[in-house]
This record gives C-alpha cells, sequence and structure tokens, in this order.
C-alpha cells in the first residue's frame, strides 16, 4: 500500500439501533467504508437515511452498536472519555453547519481555543492562529467578534478552528447548508485548497450537488446502508444524472 | 494494529490553563450582562438583607455594652432590652422575647438564601439549556468536562461574589441609616467595627459559597452534554 493509499478512517459492518419509545430504528444496518489518507469524500443521501449517523460515527462522535469504526487505526469503542477528547482535540477539525463559533471570543481567539487545548503557549498558538486565519483570507479581521463577521466569514474562521492543530480528517456537517451559492462554492473550494495543499483528509456529510464536482469520492447512503460509491471518473456520469432527475 | 493514542500523540495532553478559563467565564458574563445582572440581583438582596441583620446585631451589641443611661433608654425605646429592667422576671420575659426573636431571624435568614441557591440553580440552567451548542462545539474541539464545570463554576463564583460584595455595601450602609435615625451619633462613637468586618467576611463567604452551590448541578449537567449537540440544527 502506498503512502497516499494510508487508511485514515475504517467501519467493519456498523451498525447502529435506537429506541424511540417500543419502536427499534435501524438508523445503519451494517457499513463497510475505507476512507484514505488526503482524500476528500463527501458523504450524500436523504435525510432520514443514516447519513448523519454514519458521519458521526466516522467523526467519534456516537459509537456504534455493533461493528467497529477506526480512526487512524484506533478502535474508537476502546476509548476513555479522556482518549477521546484527545482524539477530537488533534486527529479530527470539525466544522458545522451552523458554524458554531464561539460567540464571546474574537475570530482569532476563536482559532486558537484547540491550540489552547492542546497545550500551546499563547505566542505559539498567536502566530499559528494568525497563519491560518491568513491562509483563510481573514487575517485583518482576526479581533471582530463572530455577529461582525458574515455567514461565509464564519465558516472561514470556522475553517480556520479545524486546521488549528493540524489534524488527520476535517468533519465538515453540511458545511454550506447555511451559505448562499456563491458563499457556499467559495467554502467547497476553501476545503479543497487546504485538502490539496495541506493533505489534510476531508468528509462531508452534504445534500449539496457542488459538493461532488470536488470530490475524490462520494459515498451515497441509503437505508441504513452504503448504496454505491462513485469515484472521480464517475462523478461526471452521476451530476449529469442528477441534474436530469 | 491498534494502537493506544497516548502512544500516538505528541506526550502532550489536554489542558485549559486557570487564566484562559478566567478569561473566558469573564467574557461570558460580560456578554450576558442583562441576564447577569438578574442573576445578580437575586444574590445581591439575599446578602444584603444577612448583612443588615447581622450588622445591626453588631450595632446593638456595642450599645448594649456601652450600657450609658440615655443609650439604654434609646434601646427600649426601640422595644431592645438593655438587662437593666428592675424586676428579675421582666428581664427573663424580655430575654425569651429576644430569644424568640433571634430564632425567627434565622429562620428568614435560611430562607432568603435558600432562594437565593434556588434563584442560581434556575438561572444557570437556563443558560447551560440555551448554550448546547457553544458547549458541545467546545468538546468537539477536545474540551473535557472538567473544563466545562471549571468554566461554568467560575462563571458562577464570578458572578455571586460581586453580587454578594454589592449586597454587603447596601445592607451595611441601609442599616447604618436605620441606626443613625434610631440612636443618633451614638452609633459612630460606640461603632463595632470589627463585629463589621467580620460580618462582612462572613457574608463574603456565604455569598460565594452559595454562588459555588447553586451552579453545581447546572455545571455537571453542562459536562455531561455529548458533543454531537453541536450538530443540532434546530433553535
Amino acid at each position: 500500500m502506498t503512502e497516499e493509499r494510508r487508511t485514515v478512517v475504517r467501519t467493519q459492518n456498523v451498525k447502529k439501533l435506537y429506541h424511540m419509545g417500543n419502536v427499534e430504528v435501524h438508523a445503519l444496518r451494517g457499513v463497510n467504508v475505507e476512507i484514505f489518507a488526503g482524500e476528500y469524500l463527501s458523504i450524500m443521501g436523504p435525510s432520514g437515511s443514516g447519513k448523519s449517523t454514519f458521519f458521526n460515527m466516522v467523526g467519534g462522535l456516537d459509537k456504534p452498536s455493533e461493528g467497529k469504526v477506526y480512526i487512524d487505526e484506533v478502535d474508537v469503542a476502546q476509548l476513555d472519555a479522556y482518549e477521546l477528547a484527545w482524539l477530537r482535540c488533534r486527529k479530527i477539525g470539525y466544522i458545522f453547519q451552523s458554524f458554531n463559533l464561539i460567540p464571546v471570543m474574537t475570530a482569532l481567539e476563536n482559532v486558537t481555543l484547540p491550540m489552547v487545548f492542546a497545550g500551546l503557549t499563547s505566542d505559539e498558538a498567536r502566530d499559528k492562529g494568525m497563519e491560518l486565519l491568513k491562509k483563510v483570507g481573514l487575517a485583518e479581521r482576526h479581533s471582530h467578534k463572530p455577529y461582525e463577521l458574515s455567514g461565509g466569514q464564519q465558516q472561514r474562521v470556522a475553517v480556520a478552528r479545524a486546521l488549528a492543530n493540524d489534524p488527520a480528517v476535517v468533519l465538515a456537517d453540511e458545511p454550506t447548508a447555511n451559505l448562499d451559492l456563491r458563499t457556499g462554492t467559495e467554502i467547497i473550494e476553501l476545503l479543497r485548497a487546504m485538502n490539496e495543499t495541506s493533505g489534510v483528509t476531508v468528509i462531508s456529510a452534504t445534500h449539496d450537488h457542488k459538493m461532488l464536482s470536488v470530490s475524490d469520492r462520494v459515498v451515497w447512503v441509503k437505508d441504513g446502508r452504503v448504496d454505491h460509491i462513485a469515484n472521480r471518473q464517475e462523478l461526471q456520469i452521476e451530476i449529469t444524472k442528477v441534474a436530469g432527475e | 494494529m491498534v494502537a493506544q493514542p497516548h502512544r500516538l500523540a505528541g506526550g502532550r495532553e489536554i489542558t485549559l490553563p486557570f487564566s484562559k478559563a478566567v478569561e473566558i467565564s469573564i467574557s461570558n458574563l460580560k456578554i450576558r450582562f442583562g441576564r447577569s445582572l438578574i442573576t445578580t440581583s437575586g444574590v445581591i438582596l439575599a446578602i444584603a438583607f444577612l448583612m443588615s441583620v447581622w450588622s445591626s446585631n453588631a450595632i446593638v451589641e456595642e450599645l448594649r455594652a456601652a450600657n450609658k443611661s440615655e443609650i439604654n433608654l434609646l434601646l427600649q425605646k426601640n422595644g431592645i432590652d438593655t438587662g437593666l429592667t428592675d424586676a428579675g422576671h421582666a428581664s427573663a420575659e424580655a430575654a425569651a422575647r429576644m430569644r424568640e426573636e433571634k430564632s425567627k431571624q434565622t429562620w428568614l435568614i435560611t430562607l432568603s438564601l435558600l432562594v437565593c441557591v434556588v434563584g442560581i440553580a434556575n438561572a444557570m440552567l437556563m443558560s447551560v439549556t440555551e448554550r448546547f451548542r457553544e458547549i458541545g462545539t467546545m468538546k468537539c474541539l477536545g474540551a473535557l468536562d472538567s473544563f466545562i464545570v471549571r468554566l461554568f463554576l467560575l462563571e458562577s463564583t464570578f458572578q455571586g461574589s460581586a453580587g454578594t460584595a454589592v449586597g454587603i455595601v447596601i445592607g451595611f450602609l441601609l442599616t447604618l441609616f436605620l441606626a443613625l435615625l434610631d440612636y443618633g451619633t451614638y452609633v459612630f462613637r460606640y461603632f463595632p467595627t470589627a463585629g463589621i468586618l467580620r460580618s462582612a467576611l462572613a457574608a463574603l463567604v456565604v455569598g460565594t459559597l452559595l454562588s459555588l452551590v447553586g451552579a453545581m448541578l447546572p455545571a455537571y449537567r453542562a459536562a455531561k452534554m455529548e458533543p454531537v449537540a453541536a450538530m443540532r440544527s434546530d433553535t
């Protein structure tokens, strides 16, 4: 296996069962997916398909009822609370649909918070934070609070924050859902650029078909199973098909 | 191969320096200043009451100890037993009355402090529920449960001790004013400095502890919140 095909996330027959009152809901019915380092992967599927559940599993936010999830070859189910926090802090960067910047902190403080958790000194954190803000094109707005920034700018700060501790994986949950078409495209392109320059793996859950064109692979989830996985070559055809639907 | 994360780690753990926690909780209070003020006013009122009871007791004690006939006259006019009544049985009756008065006071103080704790707990619980996304996000960024607990306890303690300080001043000034009306400048001549300072210190401890106790359950609730809460898109 070559370096670029190193596996970062692997799921093994992952099942998830919810109990809603007396009703059993099979959110996932056995999912096997391997995600490689440096790839840009999109998870697509209608709401209720198990997409979110799968996404949360991959991000170490939820544990499977059955099966295994490995992140960087570590079995997530084996981790205690401290190790999970460690994993989230250093190995995974999260980007949310609603941006989720900490409202009382400036853009720079938001970006440096994960670094503070990771034990960087405030000088180191500030330098690195400014560097990241520069990369997302917001260096001059570093002292602005989230409410002083537009949605697109907030999401840029969130992208910088996700990259704070040089994670292995960036997880983006519908990152464009609260943005208009143009800003959404900008965020997608930014994520793609980060993915290409720093080699970070990007996994995003989305309905957004704009995402398809930049993805290396797309996993389609349907009824708690992987319906099919399309890679780059096949994607062009998919897009035409989707557009035709 | 299943590696343990600390073996993969650069060796460093996860931390939240105390100074940073202080900074975050203070800015949290600032941004919700109006709400903090309402919560704090509960503390202010309870502590002002406590302080006024304690300091008026101290003032009266000091005046009684002075044992001057003109002061005793004023004290008796205000219904306070000076311990100098001529008939022994009358004095016993007065002592019993004072004991009853004291226990009523204690009861009132306890009640007001309890109401205050419940108020703090309620306000903090609301704040926790409201900030589910922020808490979830922090956990996604690697915050441990203990970070969240620390932030909420600090926030409540700052709020509580600020409110307590204000309450102490208000309670004392109010009592002083009333005592001046009743006893005139004798109050200054026999001013119980040590007693007032002791009461103020005790009130500060009580107020701060109350805020800490009131915030415990909410802080625990916040810490137990799942990081996936950050993903919720409603509200």
